[in-house]
């Protein structure tokens, strides 16, 4: 067994993201994702990389826009007020088919609203958020491990696909420390070429041009398809989730991120008092796992969505469910966190 | 046959968008010229605004980005820090760089990020069809200050490069003007001095180039030239307002 | 599985006790999850951590019912109090909590942490007194893995602290109630 280190959520997202080949950074100060700007603070410098605190969360993401389409690994970091910032910059960056990683650790909205754990950006993440026909890949991790595997999928997946990809995860897993391993650092000369980069042409190849605008309707259209044939493939192929006791389940969860660890003790419980549970925790967002909600929709009788907002995901669980199966809801919201005796109280209520 | 006028490299084989009697299309070839003459066209990366020179990247023979308005700072920024040996500059009207992208350019200028701005001033705004711009003058008729600029109303014309010029990390602040053969020449060198600037790792340059804008202003080309020197250069004066290079003087 | 809370004013080391704890376990080879409350109350008011140690893999790091806790204020008895299991462990630190708990289901332990602390001239180590009593108490982590781990993860600039706070470990690991 490799070293295990006990890191926070969000150092570990940082390291993770350095080993990955990233060597720019650029945020903005907002709780709870500090750390991880603190700790990039610190260490890029001896990585040889840029650590910027930009002026505004809108100046971070348009940085991150010129460090992608200048060909390099960049990421940024911040929690829900500063990504409807972002908003605008993502939307350009998916426009123009760059990659980048962006770090949303949620808190609890509208507006200001708190800093305590929330998903209730779920739809901002999956939906766009900033305008226009695009994607961006979402990732959502449930322990600080799997925050390390992720953010490594997201710099590689986000170069293939050439979109953004985002971690999306809460202040309760920012903030939590668990003993987690790393892979070694990646050596840069194996990172995938990028022949589009704006590097400078050397005289000696035809001048590149990143950019989203398109004033000939017929080329953006064509645009906005091809783009979208590409979002096919990433649907075939990076949909990810986990499945627990689903095969006899007459009632199965679905939960994302830190509340699915929680949704997964309160099935254990349900288990051990007989009723027969399960759970499915969809790990990217977006590719929704649509597949395995339809083909359990088959068996299950009932499916009940667990979130920290009023409902988000349970669209895609009702879509991805297509009337087979009622879905029912339980969450909360505005920074508060159900404890495992209350699901399983609700789990209870469906039998 | 000796060739005695040719179109810089550094500039496109095709035409611009720009309508008849802009002084964009004046502007672009000094920055061509210029990058020319300097052998830098092989590591350029321009950085286009949105307004009427959006598609600059058609123009401009070397590699572009096309960034958000008011953003180009910002996306200069970001490529400079991965390529910190390219030549970089941005190229931005009034309303991009003085309106939605003050913060941008403040800051820039702040970080004293070794990049170059050429700032395109004609007091309005362009492509959306002649609205104020922050530069517009107190009386101004725009389509959106149809009475005039009313102080009251819509406060004052910002003063960019004397603004700037009070910001420690700016190096070589200048405005010029392209309303003459004399200006437009005197232009060029301060364009010039913008790149040696940037090449010689000295810092943030700015040029602030006072420009028409016929279509908008409601004037013949020749009217709006003189239009330009009669109120633009009267409210903005041409002159180095920061020269904070290596052994030379410091801002005004 | 072990899971733990500790509370106390906002300065007194309560995250810090916690890291302590789970650096052990880390150690020890357990699973781990630490867990701290965070905002605006990290900077002055009430503050504590939550600390799962277990054999097998955790799920919710959120703990609603306590196996111990350990108090380092009167507001944080009156907030956990209620929330440990019966048969569970209170550790409390009598200098800074002037009452007894109301629980007579649980092992409640009177430790004048502070004050141990203040006898060997360390006023701000009353929350390592506190660990080396829950170190004790909870038995399953080898008392030198807590010394080696300290050591381990103690940062640069504290270092010249490690005796202080490997003294006041065992004075609380050695009080006998």
């Amino acid at each position: 067994m490799s070293e295990r280190f006990l890191m926070k959520g969000n150092e570990a997202l940082a390291e993770a993201a350095m080993r990955s080949g990233c060597r720019f950074f650029f945020g903005y100060p907002i709780t709870p994702q500090t750390e991880l700007a603190a700790y990039m603070a610190k260490q890029m410098p001896k990585n040889n990389g840029v650590f910027l605190q930009a002026e505004s969360e809108v100046a971070a993401i348009n940085m991150v826009y010129g460090a992608a389409g200048a060909g390099a690994r960049v990421m940024t970091s911040s929690s829900s007020p500063g990504i409807s910032l972002k908003s605008e910059g993502i939307s350009y960056i998916a426009g123009a088919d760059l990659p980048c990683v962006i770090v949303d650790i949620v808190r609890g909205g509208p507006g200001l609203g708190g800093i305590q754990p929330a998903q209730s950006d779920y739809f901002q993440a999956t939906r766009g958020g900033g305008h226009g026909d695009y994607q961006i890949l979402v990732y959502a991790p449930s322990s600080v491990q799997e925050i390390v595997t992720l953010t490594a999928k997201a710099f590689d997946k986000a170069d293939e696909y050439r979109m953004p990809a985002m971690i999306m995860g809460d202040g309760m897993l920012g903030q939590m420390m668990e003993p987690v391993e790393f892979f070694d650092k990646r050596d840069e000369s194996t990172l995938p070429e990028k022949p589009w980069a704006t590097t400078g042409t050397g005289l000696k190849r035809e001048k590149n041009i990143i950019n989203s605008l398109y004033l000939k309707p017929e080329e953006l259209e064509n645009k906005v398809i091809a783009r979208y044939k590409r979002y096919d493939k990433v649907k075939e192929k990076e949909t990810m989730f986990e499945e627990y006791f689903t095969e006899d389940a007459d009632v199965i969860i679905a939960a994302y991120g830190t509340v699915a660890r929680i949704a997964l003790s309160s099935v254990r419980l349900a288990r051990q008092e007989g009723f027969k549970v399960g759970l499915i925790r969809p790990i990217t967002l977006w590719p929704f796992p649509e597949k395995i909600f339809a083909k359990r929709s088959e068996t299950a009788k009932q499916f009940m969505c667990v979130e920290l907002s009023m409902g988000q995901m349970i669209e895609d669980v009702r879509l991805a469910v297509n009337g087979k199966c009622s879905v029912s809801f339980y969450g909360r919201t505005g920074g508060m966190v159900p404890n495992q005796e209350e699901i399983l109280e609700a789990i209870k209520k469906l039998f | 046959m000796k060739t005695v006028f040719e179109k810089p490299h550094s500039l496109s084989d095709v035409s611009t968008t720009y309508c008849p009697g802009c002084t964009h299309g004046i502007i672009h070839r000094l920055v061509a010229e210029v990058i020319d003459e300097l052998g830098v066209e092989g590591k350029t990366i321009g950085v286009a605004p949105v307004g009427c020179s959006v598609t600059a990247y058609d123009f401009f023979n070397f590699d572009v980005q096309q960034a958000a308005h008011g953003r180009a700072p910002a996306v200069a920024t970001g490529i400079k820090r991965v390529h910190p040996d390219n030549i970089v500059f941005t190229y931005q009207g009034d309303g991009d760089l003085a309106a939605i992208g003050t913060a941008e350019t403040v800051h820039a200028a702040a970080r004293s990020e070794n990049i170059t701005v050429i700032f395109v001033n004609n007091a309005i705004y362009g492509m959306t069809g002649g609205q104020m711009a922050p530069t517009s003058l107190v009386g101004q008729v725009t389509q959106t200050t149809p009475y005039g600029r009313k102080v009251e109303n819509q406060g004052y014309p910002i003063r960019i490069s004397e603004m700037l010029s009070q910001v420690e990390g700016a190096a070589y602040i200048e405005r010029v003007s392209v309303d003459s053969i004399k200006n437009i020449s005197n232009a060029k060198k301060a364009i010039k001095k913008a790149f040696e600037c940037q090449i010689n790792k000295e810092g943030f340059s700015l040029i602030e180039v006072l420009s028409t804008c016929p279509t908008n202003w409601g004037l013949e080309p020749e009217e709006a030239l003189s239009w330009l020197r009669d109120n633009l250069m009267e409210h903005y004066p041409l002159g180095v307002y920061c020269d904070n290079r290596k052994e030379k003087g410091g801002c005004l | 599985m072990q899971e733990l809370t500790i509370a106390g004013f906002g300065g007194q080391g309560v995250l810090f006790a916690g890291k302590v704890i789970a650096y052990a376990g880390l150690a020890a080879d357990k699973y781990i999850s630490w867990l701290p409350s965070y905002g605006p109350e990290m900077r002055g008011g009430t503050c504590n951590c939550q600390v799962i140690l277990s054999e097998g893999s955790i799920g919710s790091p959120l703990i609603t019912k306590s196996d111990s806790i350990i108090v380092m204020n009167k507001p944080s008895l009156e907030k956990f109090e209620t929330s440990v299991k019966s048969g569970g462990m209170m550790i409390i630190d009598s200098v800074h909590v002037d009452v007894k708990t109301k629980r007579n289901d649980v092992k409640a332990i009177y430790i004048p942490a502070q004050k141990m602390a203040e006898e060997l001239g360390y006023s701000k180590l009353g929350n390592m007194v506190m660990v080396g009593q829950f170190i004790k108490q909870y038995g399953e982590i080898p008392f030198d893995t807590v010394l080696e781990s300290l050591k381990n993860h103690i940062s640069q600039s504290k270092a010249k602290l490690l005796e202080a706070n490997i003294e006041a470990l065992k004075a609380g690991y050695n009080f006998e109630g």
